[in-house]
């Protein structure tokens, strides 16, 4: 009965939350308005996405996101420094496949966006059978570590938040 | 809109991450200039946007909160919009890339050989979970 209305309790709760932040009010009409979003998006949209993923430790998650802020400003330095001071012939990029053990797509997706937002790498593809990631580093004299640091770093993390 | 009076630590906090911000979008722009190829070229941009939208946003939360004495909600939105969308473009451009200049060969092998999805005929789009695993040498390999 619930899951009828609400396919995606996470999701409405996101659009509430997200609509009353846009309007930046919260009068009843902008409230009435939030909670007919948050319950028509998700039973329109649920055709797309029928699995209902589920979030095993919302603490771990909260965790997940400062531990990616901090990364993202010291890498955003990082590579900051590398592009100014360092001359281009210097400069090894190289082409990472990052295996995977999480396997559900959100997990996935998850991994993938946080290697593109801390700066360094971009995630750019997957194996046709979900089982890798392709990685372009910007420089990258020892791939391995880099690997070695997406896994322990990140993905270890969203196992125990998806899996 | 007049420019508010703040007081002075705003307007110190204010400068700050404004320069910071301009800081970080420079050196992004400087990158386009002077990295080599499309692929390092992509890291300059979508690096340097996340910290200078990121300073110049904060500047904008203090201003409006020394100015007007309310939180303005919308930095966060922006953010939120930002760190979801930044990866899919990023991720376009880099699958343009692979399509129009590189072949399997000068990329590195994936676990099980199953190739990578932009050179195989049906990528993951069917779905990851119910995928079955594709035995090394399968048909659907093409170059």
């Amino acid at each position: 009965m619930l899951s009828r209305f609400l396919p995606h309790p996470l999701l409405s709760l996101t659009l509430v939350a997200t609509w009353l932040l846009l309007v930046n009010s919260l009068k009843l009409n902008s409230i009435v308005f939030a909670v007919i979003l948050g319950l028509v998006i998700p039973m329109l949209t649920r055709a797309y996405w029928p699995d209902m993923p589920r979030l095993r430790s919302p603490l771990r998650a909260i965790e997940y996101t400062f531990v990616v802020l901090y990364d993202i400003v010291k890498a955003n330095i990082d590579v900051a420094l590398i592009v100014v001071f360092k001359p281009a012939r210097d400069i090894r990029p190289a082409w990472i496949c990052v295996p995977l053990d999480v396997r559900s797509p959100e997990a996935i997706t998850a991994l993938a966006s946080t290697i593109t937002l801390t700066p360094g790498t971009v995630s750019c593809d997957l194996s046709a059978d979900g089982r890798a990631i392709l990685v372009h580093a910007l420089h990258a004299p020892d791939p391995d570590a880099i690997r070695d640091e997406i896994k322990s770093r990140y993905e270890r993390r969203l196992k125990e938040i998806f899996e | 809109m007049p420019i508010a009076d703040l007081p002075l630590w705003a307007e110190i906090a204010v400068t700050f991450f404004l320069v910071v911000g301009g800081l970080f979008g420079l050196v992004g722009s400087f990158g386009l200039l002077k990295l080599p190829d499309p692929m390092t070229r992509l890291h300059a941009p979508t690096k340097a946007t996340t910290l200078g939208v990121g300073g110049v946003l904060i500047a904008s939360m203090i201003y409006i909160f020394a100015a007007e004495g309310r939180v303005s909600m919308h930095e966060l939105l922006i953010t939120l919009f930002l760190v979801i969308t930044s990866p899919i473009t990023a991720l376009f451009i880099a699958k343009v890339h692979i399509h129009m200049r590189e072949k399997p060969e000068t990329l590195p092998e994936p676990r099980d050989a199953s190739g990578w999805a932009s050179f195989t005929a049906d990528g993951p789009a069917r779905g990851v979970r119910d995928r079955q695993p594709v035995e090394p040498g399968a048909p659907d390999k093409t170059a």
